[in-house]
C-alpha cells in the first residue's frame, strides 16, 4: 500500500525581549541558576503578573508578517498542572483567544515549486524553569532563570507531507523570526524548538490517521530524522495489523529513535480558565498600524527584488535571502563593487559560506568583511588578479593578512598581462614538449589544457588566463 | 488613649500630648494583657513597632504631619510584610518570612503608620467565623463564647477590644463587612481595583479587595485614603485618582435615595436584626434620606455562584503551595508525588481542602461550561441587578449579616449554613461594587451591622452616609466590657 505522511508543527520561539513576559527580571541566557528569577518568577505568595508590552508587539509583528489576523482582543488563561519547575502550579498561556490566527507561509520545495502552509495560530505564553537532575546526589535541583521567559508558540495546519517539507517550513519560520528581530533563533540554547505531530494514512484517504506528538526537537536535522523514523514506525505497526496510539513521544538523537513518554489517557486535565490576574489584551487599529510600520522587508519580497534588481537566479536569491544578515552582507558587497552582482553572489555563496561552514561561524563573525571582499572582487574586475589567484588572496584575508591590495602586493600576485613575457613562457614550454605540440597539431584539441596548466605553473599562476589562452592557440597553430 | 479615634490620636501626636512611642507602648501593653483572651494576633512585632514609632516621633519633631504618621494599626496576616512571618492563618505558611512588602504594607509604612503585629484570620481567608485558622479561633470581645466573624476576625476583635485603633482587612465574600458587623465596627470593602492586591495572598483573584476596619467612618476614610490607589504591579488595579474621602463626610443626606432590596429583608433574616436595621432606616429618614423599595431579583443566585467562582480561582491560586520553594514541606518525601500529596495534605486545613476540591471539580474538562462558565454568566446578571438599581437610587441599604454572632462551633461542621451567613455580602464582591458595614445597634446583646452598598468608585458617598449616621447615633462608640 502507498502511504501518505501528514505533519503539523508547533514551534516555540523565545521572544527577544529584555525582561520576562510577566516580570521585570532579565531574560539573558546562561546566568548562574536562580539569579534571574524575582519574586514573581518564583511564584511567591501574593505576587501578580504584569504583561510585557514588548512581547505583545513582537507577537503582532509575527502575525502581520504571516498575513494573519492579529486579534483585537486576546485572553491569557491558566494551564494548571504540578511540576517542580512550574512555580505557580500553572502556566500562563493563551488558550481560546490567541493573539494571532489564520496565517499563511509559502515554502520552497526541492523541485523549485512553492507550497503554501497554513499557520493556525500563534499565542503568547511563559516558559517554565528547568529541572537539573545531575550534581544533586539523587535529588533534583530547580533553576528558575528561564521561568517566565516569553514564548511565541506557532502552530501550523497539518499541511506538510514529508519530513523535508517540515524542515523547509521550520527553516522558513526560523528565517522569518530572525528577519523580524523577535527571536535570536539560537537552537542550542533552546530559543527555537519544535514539537512535530506526525501521522500516516493510505494515499487517497481523507481522514487523518492517529497522530503521535514528538516533543522538543531542537535542530533541523533532528526534525527530519525524527519524522522519518516515526513515519516508518507507524507504517510498520499498521502493516503488521497494529494500531497507532495517540501519545507523546521523545526523539533520542543518540539512538535515532522516538519512544513513548505518555499516552493520551495519562495526559493532564489542565483545567484551563481565564487568568483573573490579567486583563484581556486589547489592540486597536492604531497600534497594529504602528507595528506594521516597523516591519522590515520580508524574505519573499527580498528574494524577488534580488532576482529583478541583480539578475540572480531564483535559487541564488533564495540562498542569499535565507537570513537577513547574509542578504545585508551580499548587498553591501554589490553596492561597493558597483557591478558584477552574479560574481559577487558566487563569492558570497562559495568561498565565504564555505569558510564559515568549515569554522562553524555566522556571517556576522566572518573575518572577511563585506568591505574586504568587495575590495578583492574589484581587483578581479580590473584584471589585477585572476579568479584563481583571488582564492589565495581570500584565504590570506581570512587569516588576517590585510586587505586584498596588501596581500597582492606582499605576495607578488599581480597578474601578468605583458604579452612578451607570456610568449617567452609559451615558447619555453613548447620547446620542452615537442610530442604534445605534434599531437595538438594532429587534432588532439584537449591538449590545450595541458599547455595552459604548464605555462600557468611556470608563471606562478599569475598569467592573465584569457590572454594566455589566446596566445597559446595562436602559437600552437604555428 | 485607646478610646480615641484616629483623628484624635493624630491631633494628640501633633500637639505632643503623647508621643508615638508612648502610644505604641500603650497598645502593645493592651495586646499583652488582653489578647490571651481573644487570640486576635498571630504575631506581634513590638520591636519593629517601637522602631517605627521612634522614627515617626523624629518626623513629627521635624515638623512633618500626616493623618497616619505615628499611628499604630493591626495588619491582617494576609499582607506580605518584609522580614515578618506572613502565615495567612495556615500551617502551610507558618514558617514563611515574606521577602517583600505588599503594596498596602508599603503604603501604610510610607504614611508613617506603626504596625503592631499581624492578626489572626481564617485559613487563606476561607471562612466566616475565624474558626478555620491554624492558630485557633478568635473570640468575640462582646462575648467570648461567640465568633468574631471572618475571615478578618482577628482584625475585628483587636479593634473592637481597643487593642489597636485601626486594622486592615480583606473581603472576598464579606470578610471585612461581616466581622465588622459582628464586632460593632465600621468596615469598608472598596470597589474592585481600588486597592492594589499586590502582595496580598490571593484567595479568589477576581473577588479579593483590601479595606480598613475602624471604629468610625472618619477613621475608615483616613485609612482608605492611605491604602487606595493605582499600582502598576497589579494589572487589575484601576488608574484613577483617589477621592478625598474626608472632604465629603460632612455632606447633607437631604434627598439621598436609599434603596431597600426586598430580597434582603425576607426569609432567613433574624427578626431582631431586621428590627435594628429598620430603626436605622428611620434615623436616616430624619436626616433627609428617602427610602425606595427596590428589587435585586438574582440575589438568590449569589451564594451558589460565589461557591463556584471562588473555589475555582482558589484551587489554582493555591497550587503554588507545593512544598518545593517555600512554606510547609512534609518529612522525608519518598518521591515527587509523595512530596506534593503529603505537603499539601498536611499543610492545608479541612476547609481549604474542601474548596480546592470543589474548585478543581468545577474547572475539570466536561464540567467547566456547566459550572465556571455558567457562574461567570450569572455574575453578569447579578451586576445588572445592581446597575438597574443604581439608576433609581444613590445607595443600597440592608443588614450585613442575617444573624448576630453565633456560638463558636455552632456552624463549623455545617458548611452550607456557614456559607449562607454571607448571603447579603457576597453579591457585592461578584459585582465588584463597594460595600460597607457600620454599627447600627444590638440584638440578643450582640452587635448588628448595617450594610451600605454604593455604585462603582462611590466610596466617598458611602463614607459620607456612614459619617452622617454616626453624628446622630452612638452605637459605634459602644465598647465591650472587660477590656478597660
Amino acid at each position: 500500500m502507498e502511504w501518505e505522511t501528514v505533519i503539523g508543527l508547533e514551534i516555540h520561539a523565545q521572544l527577544a525581549t529584555k525582561s520576562k513576559i510577566f516580570s521585570a527580571a532579565a531574560t539573558a541566557y546562561g546566568a548562574e541558576p536562580n539569579t534571574q528569577a524575582c519574586a514573581v518568577d518564583l511564584g511567591m505568595p501574593g505576587v501578580l503578573p504584569v504583561l510585557n508590552k514588548e512581547a505583545v508587539r513582537m507577537a503582532a509583528k509575527f502575525g502581520l508578517a504571516t498575513s494573519s489576523t492579529v486579534a483585537e482582543r486576546s485572553v491569557f488563561a491558566r494551564k494548571n498542572y504540578f511540576y517542580p519547575d512550574l512555580p505557580k502550579g500553572y502556566q500562563i498561556s493563551q488558550y481560546e483567544l490567541p493573539i494571532v490566527q489564520h496565517g499563511i507561509l509559502d515554502i520552497e520545495l526541492e523541485d523549485g515549486t512553492t507550497k503554501r502552509i497554513g499557520v493556525t495560530r500563534a499565542h503568547l505564553e511563559e516558559d517554565a524553569g528547568k529541572s537539573l537532575h545531575e550534581d544533586f546526589h539523587g535529588q533534583t535541583g530547580v533553576d528558575l532563570n528561564r521561568a517566565g521567559t516569553p514564548l511565541l508558540e506557532i502552530v501550523s495546519e497539518p499541511d506538510m507531507r514529508s519530513a523535508k517539507e517540515a524542515v523547509a517550513y521550520m527553516k522558513k519560520i526560523h528565517s522569518l523570526v530572525r528577519y523580524l528581530e523577535i527571536c535570536d533563533g539560537n537552537m542550542q540554547e533552546g530559543s527555537f524548538r519544535c514539537d512535530a505531530n506526525v501521522s500516516v494514512r493510505p494515499k487517497g484517504q481523507k481522514e487523518f490517521g492517529t497522530r503521535a506528538e514528538i516533543k522538543n526537537i531542537n535542530s533541523f536535522r533532528y526534525v527530519e530524522k525524527a519524522i522519518n523514523y516515526e513515519v516508518e514506525r507507524q507504517i510498520e505497526i499498521i502493516e503488521n495489523g497494529g494500531k497507532i496510539v495517540q501519545e507523546t513521544r521523545l526523539y533520542d538523537a543518540n539512538k535515532d529513535e522516538t519512544r513513548s513518554m505518555r499516552a493520551k489517557e495519562e495526559a493532564n486535565d489542565y483545567r484551563y480558565f481565564p487568568d483573573p490576574d490579567l486583563l484581556p489584551v486589547e489592540l486597536d487599529a492604531e497600534f497594529i498600524e504602528q507595528v506594521r510600520a516597523t516591519l522590515p522587508e520580508l524574505p519573499d519580497a527580498k528574494k524577488l527584488r534580488f532576482v529583478e534588481q541583480y539578475g540572480l537566479s531564483a535559487y541564488d536569491a533564495a540562498v542569499l535571502t535565507a537570513s537577513r544578515e547574509l542578504a545585508d552582507y551580499y548587498e553591501s558587497v554589490v553596492t561597493s563593487v558597483g557591478s558584477e552582482p552574479k560574481l559577487c553572489a558566487n563569492w558570497v555563496m562559495g568561498d565565504v559560506s564555505g569558510f564559515l561552514n568549515k569554522e562553524n561561524k555566522e556571517i556576522g563573525e566572518s573575518p572577511v568583511s563585506a568591505e574586504l571582499l568587495a575590495g578583492m572582487i574589484k581587483r578581479i574586475v580590473d584584471n589585477t588578479i585572476s579568479g584563481k589567484i583571488a582564492k589565495d588572496v581570500f584565504e590570506a584575508m581570512w587569516n588576517g593578512e590585510g586587505d586584498a591590495d596588501a596581500v597582492i602586493d606582499k605576495k607578488g600576485l599581480k597578474q601578468i598581462t605583458d604579452t612578451g613575457a607570456i610568449e617567452t613562457a609559451i615558447n619555453d614550454i613548447m620547446a620542452k614538449n615537442p610530442k604534445q605540440v605534434e599531437g595538438y597539431r594532429a587534432g588532439q584539441d584537449k591538449l590545450l589544457g595541458f599547455f595552459v596548466g604548464q605555462v600557468m605553473k611556470a608563471m606562478g599562476g599569475k598569467a592573465n588566463p584569457a590572454q594566455l589562452n589566446e596566445l597559446l592557440k595562436k602559437m600552437l597553430a604555428g | 488613649m485607646h478610646n480615641k479615634t484616629l483623628a484624635e490620636l493624630a491631633a494628640g501626636l501633633k500637639a505632643k500630648t503623647f508621643s508615638s512611642e508612648e502610644l505604641t507602648r500603650h497598645f502593645l501593653g493592651r495586646i499583652e494583657r488582653f489578647d490571651p483572651k481573644l487570640n486576635s494576633f498571630v504575631t506581634t512585632t513590638a520591636e519593629g513597632a517601637l522602631a517605627q514609632a521612634r522614627a515617626a516621633d523624629a518626623s513629627i519633631a521635624g515638623g512633618e504631619v500626616g493623618p497616619l504618621l505615628g499611628i499604630p494599626y493591626a495588619h491582617k496576616d494576609i499582607f506580605c510584610t518584609d522580614g515578618v512571618r506572613t502565615s495567612c492563618g495556615s500551617k502551610m505558611l507558618d514558617n514563611f518570612i515574606a521577602p517583600y512588602n505588599a503594596t498596602v504594607t508599603s503604603k501604610l509604612l510610607a504614611a508613617g503608620a506603626v504596625m503592631l503585629g499581624k492578626t489572626n484570620m481564617d485559613e487563606f481567608a476561607m471562612g466566616s467565623s475565624n474558626e478555620t485558622s491554624f492558630y485557633g479561633p478568635v473570640k468575640n470581645p462582646w462575648n467570648l463564647d461567640v465568633v468574631p466573624g471572618g475571615s478578618s476576625g482577628g482584625s475585628a476583635a483587636a479593634v473592637a477590644a481597643r487593642l489597636a485603633p485601626a486594622a486592615t482587612g480583606t473581603d472576598t465574600g464579606g470578610s471585612i463587612r461581616q466581622p465588622a458587623a459582628l464586632c460593632n465596627l465600621t468596615g469598608i470593602k472598596p470597589t474592585y481595583g481600588r486597592v492594589s492586591r499586590y502582595g496580598m495572598i490571593a484567595f479568589a483573584s477576581s473577588l479579593d479587595q483590601a479595606g480598613p476596619m475602624t471604629r468610625t467612618a472618619e477613621d475608615a476614610a483616613i485609612m482608605l485614603g492611605a491604602m487606595a490607589g493605582f499600582d502598576a504591579r497589579d494589572s487589575t488595579s484601576i488608574d484613577r485618582p483617589v477621592d478625598d474621602y474626608r472632604a465629603a463626610l460632612g455632606n447633607s443626606l437631604k434627598g439621598l435615595k436609599v434603596g431597600l432590596p426586598k430580597e434582603y429583608f425576607g426569609e432567613g433574616l433574624d427578626p431582631a436584626v431586621g428590627a435594628v436595621v429598620q430603626t436605622a432606616i428611620d434615623e436616616l429618614k430624619k436626616l433627609g434620606a428617602e427610602p425606595v423599595e427596590i428589587t435585586l431579583p438574582n440575589t438568590g443566585l449569589a451564594v451558589p455562584t460565589y461557591y463556584v467562582v471562588a473555589p475555582a480561582e482558589c484551587s489554582s491560586n493555591l497550587s503554588r503551595f507545593d512544598g518545593v520553594r517555600f512554606g510547609y514541606r512534609c518529612e522525608n518525601p519518598k518521591d515527587l508525588e509523595d512530596l506534593y500529596k503529603r505537603s499539601r495534605g498536611e499543610g492545608f486545613g479541612p476547609e481549604v481542602k474542601r474548596r480546592i476540591m470543589i474548585g478543581t471539580y468545577a474547572l475539570s474538562a466536561g464540567y467547566y461550561d456547566a459550572y465556571y462558565l455558567k457562574a461567570q454568566q450569572v455574575r453578569h446578571l447579578i451586576a445588572d441587578d445592581f446597575k438597574q438599581a443604581f439608576e433609581k437610587v444613590d445607595v443600597i441599604l440592608g443588614p450585613t449579616s442575617p444573624t448576630v454572632a453565633f456560638k463558636i462551633g455552632e456552624k463549623f461542621n455545617d458548611p452550607v449554613t456557614m456559607y449562607l451567613s454571607d448571603i447579603y455580602t457576597i453579591a457585592v464582591n461578584l459585582a465588584g461594587l463597594p460595600g460597607m458595614s457600620i454599627p447600627a445597634g444590638f440584638a440578643h446583646d450582640l452587635p448588628v451591622g448595617l450594610q451600605l452598598i454604593g455604585n462603582y468608585f462611590d466610596e466617598a458617598r458611602l463614607l459620607n452616609v456612614a459619617h452622617q449616621y454616626q453624628q446622630v447615633s452612638d452605637w459605634h462608640q459602644r465598647s465591650p466590657a472587660g477590656f478597660e
